[in-house]
């Protein structure tokens, strides 16, 4: 491999981006590279590539995670800290110019929101009612796929197509199937002797519905992440367990999900940051009733509060009040399931 | 619940290419899937695939049989002009371009940006790479609501409402590729490859050119098609920055298609077939590389 390469270096004198290089300053000193003797405008050109070689090893890895860090700065970081900045002011949407500072009264009138902690407890709640069936439907699903199937491929890539139906697409459609008039959902409860449920409006329901359209688009693909991790098992360790006169139910419960444990962790930070963004579905499975979330706020979540605080009330300093709160929520989550799963390491450590 | 025996197998005409020494006594992926393996697959397939299908139904049947009981279970003849419909009145048209414009350019970028810092956070030695490479990390917690205020301001102060490139470039930050393409590149590409490459005094460029992009390509591949795939169901972001009758991208325009703007059902299906097909398609093209890169991201992340 390496000497292919070679041959074609050498074939090569001119170096396409010395200018930039040399800009960047900074003389090094430099041993030669390649040692052999040479004479007057050879040995020029020569000290001169390998200078040029030196800055070019120096540099290059500060040019290469540049742009990166660029658009980083400009999209990620910079707006990051504008929101912490403008959640102290009164801004308008109408005059984004025009910062009035207010201290922490956006944070405060926020404690005292009903809208808000609505906001918040419809989050844990569809949150809850998502995540849970979600991963625990995938962890099954994923030890189905991880049997020897025909067609297994066929099952993977049939799973993971709800992953790619956007959201506005699935929502839409579910909209549909929960109607309360005319919608399959209803229907076939009908025929199941069941009276028709008020997708829309009731609280619960609506919650329900909401979280379905998220477990339908997440499902499969968590499945497939907890199949990856199956399969990176060793082998070995189900046979001795089954050494040991392990059934196949405690094969999966004591060699199977121990080993996936940072997985099934990692899925349940991932979900968390997931449910706690939630947006589309609410903003959508209503779509008349706007960003408020249902007729009674039934299934507004914060993301949608932030976007009618924002882009309906246009009070921008609020929604970034809100933007840091629930990023701080994150944060504590975060903080408690490090804890946690230190905690368990730490068991695991001790026990064995 | 998920527990099958290894007795009923339902591939019994597949030819067995691996001994089975194990047979019997590990789970998982020694056996083959039992009869209620394969019910219960077939069961979430079907689940998976009918609210796709039934789209398609929705959208080649009229309104008002959309509003009887019970609902259509099979194809009407009213699915063109729906799609016609949706693909002039709702600006479905344009937005399939300009979604295609969006997801392309975010995910070429994405790509490019990834693999370089990639690279250099995998092979290369500079001062405050740990600490960059954990402000990288950090970000991938931060969830987009955090930076949509101050961007919402800048692309008003820039008069880039209604222009792609307000949805493009912020796409291109992207730390979960750089992440994704460090784990790859460190076991992908031999360190003594780019060393030897570099003794015969080959410029970074040409390291980059002639070693790195080939070796990253199945990587490069995945994020790609990932990264589309993501841009193209962007949600949050675009429906802030784009207006409906301006320059939607797809979800804005079904956006406003669910908020009413055109109240015929099978129409907003219709709009919402179109906007899922293109993925849908490339699904059924790529879906085994899409399938392998999300589970190799899963293994390495």
């Amino acid at each position: 491999m390496a000497s292919e390469y070679r041959s074609e270096y050498r074939a090569e004198s001119e170096y396409p981006a010395e200018s930039e290089y040399r800009a960047a300053g900074a003389g090094v000193a430099v041993p030669d590279v390649s040692g052999a003797d040479a004479s007057g405008a050879e040995r020029r050109a020569r000290e001169r590539r390998s200078r040029r070689y030196r800055l070019d090893m120096r540099w290059s890895p500060y040019a290469f995670v540049a742009p990166f860090f660029l658009f980083f700065a400009a999209f990620g970081l910079f707006p990051l800290l504008y929101t912490g900045w403008a959640s102290l002011h009164r801004v308008e949407l109408t005059a984004p110019g025009d910062m009035e500072w207010v201290g922490l009264r956006n944070f405060s009138r926020l404690l005292d929101d009903d809208f808000f902690w609505n906001a918040l407890s419809n989050t844990v709640t569809i949150g809850l009612l998502s995540t849970v069936p979600q991963l625990l439907m995938a962890l099954g699903i994923a030890h189905l796929l991880n049997y020897r199937l025909r067609g297994s491929m066929f099952f993977r890539v049939a799973a993971l197509t709800p992953y790619a139906t956007s959201v506005a697409a699935a929502t839409l459609v579910f909209v549909l199937l929960f109607g309360r008039d005319y919608g399959m959902i209803n229907w076939a409860l009908g025929l199941a002797g069941f009276g028709h449920i008020d997708w829309q409006n009731g609280s619960f329901a609506s919650q329900l519905a909401v979280s379905t359209i998220v477990i339908w688009r997440w499902t499969g693909y968590n499945a497939l992440i907890y199949l990856a991790a199956m399969q990176s098992v060793p082998a070995d360790l189900y046979e001795s367990a089954a050494l040991d006169g392990a059934s196949r139910w405690q094969q999966f419960v004591h060699v199977t999900l121990p080993s996936l444990r940072p997985t099934i962790l990692f899925t349940c930070v991932v979900s968390t940051i997931g449910a706690m963004q939630l947006f589309g579905e609410p903003l959508l499975f209503n779509g008349s009733a706007g960003a408020s979330g249902g007729s009674d706020h039934q299934f507004q979540t914060l993301g949608l509060y932030l976007y009618e605080q924002g882009w309906v009330n246009l009070h921008l300093g609020r929604a970034s009040a809100i933007a840091w709160t629930m990023f701080l929520i994150l944060l504590l989550i975060g903080a408690v399931n490090w804890l946690v799963s230190r905690r368990l390491l730490k068991n695991e450590g001790a026990a064995s | 619940m998920s527990v099958t025996k290894s007795g009923t197998q339902v591939g019994r005409s597949a030819p067995v290419r691996v001994p089975w020494g194990r047979r019997g006594l590990g789970a998982g992926r020694h056996l083959h899937g039992g009869r209620w393996t394969y019910a219960v697959l077939i069961a979430f397939t079907a689940l998976s695939l009918f609210p796709l299908l039934w789209t398609a139904v929705a959208a080649s049947r009229t309104n008002t049989r959309l509003a009887q009981t019970p609902p259509p279970f099979w194809f009407g003849g009213n699915l063109l002009k729906n799609l016609e419909i949706a693909w002039t009145d709702a600006n479905m048209g344009t937005a399939l371009l300009n979604t295609t414009v969006v997801a392309g350019s975010v995910a070429l970028g994405t790509v490019l940006f990834s693999t370089l810092a990639g690279f250099a956070f995998a092979k290369l030695r500079f001062r405050f790479k740990n600490l960059l490479l954990l402000l990288v990390i950090g970000t991938m917690m931060v969830p987009p609501q955090l930076s949509v205020v101050p961007l919402y301001m800048l692309v008003a102060e820039l008069r880039w409402t209604d222009q792609l490139q307000a949805v493009i470039l912020p796409g291109l930050v992207c730390a979960f590729g750089v992440f994704f393409m460090r784990q790859y590149l460190i076991q992908a590409l031999p360190g003594e490859l780019v060393e030897a490459a570099r003794m015969d005094g080959a410029g970074s460029l040409r390291v980059i050119w002639h070693i790195v992009f080939p070796a990253a390509r199945p990587a490069m591949a995945v994020l790609g098609m990932l990264t589309f795939v993501q841009s193209w169901n962007d949600f949050f972001w675009p429906i802030i920055a784009l207006t409906q009758n301006g320059s939607p991208t797809v979800q804005v325009a079904l956006t406003g298609l669910g908020r009413g703007y055109i109240p015929d059902q099978s129409v907003i299906m219709a709009g919402a077939l179109l906007g899922t097909l293109p993925l849908l398609a490339a699904f059924v093209l790529f879906g085994k590389q899409i399938v392998g890169g999300i589970m190799q991201g899963a293994v390495k992340g």
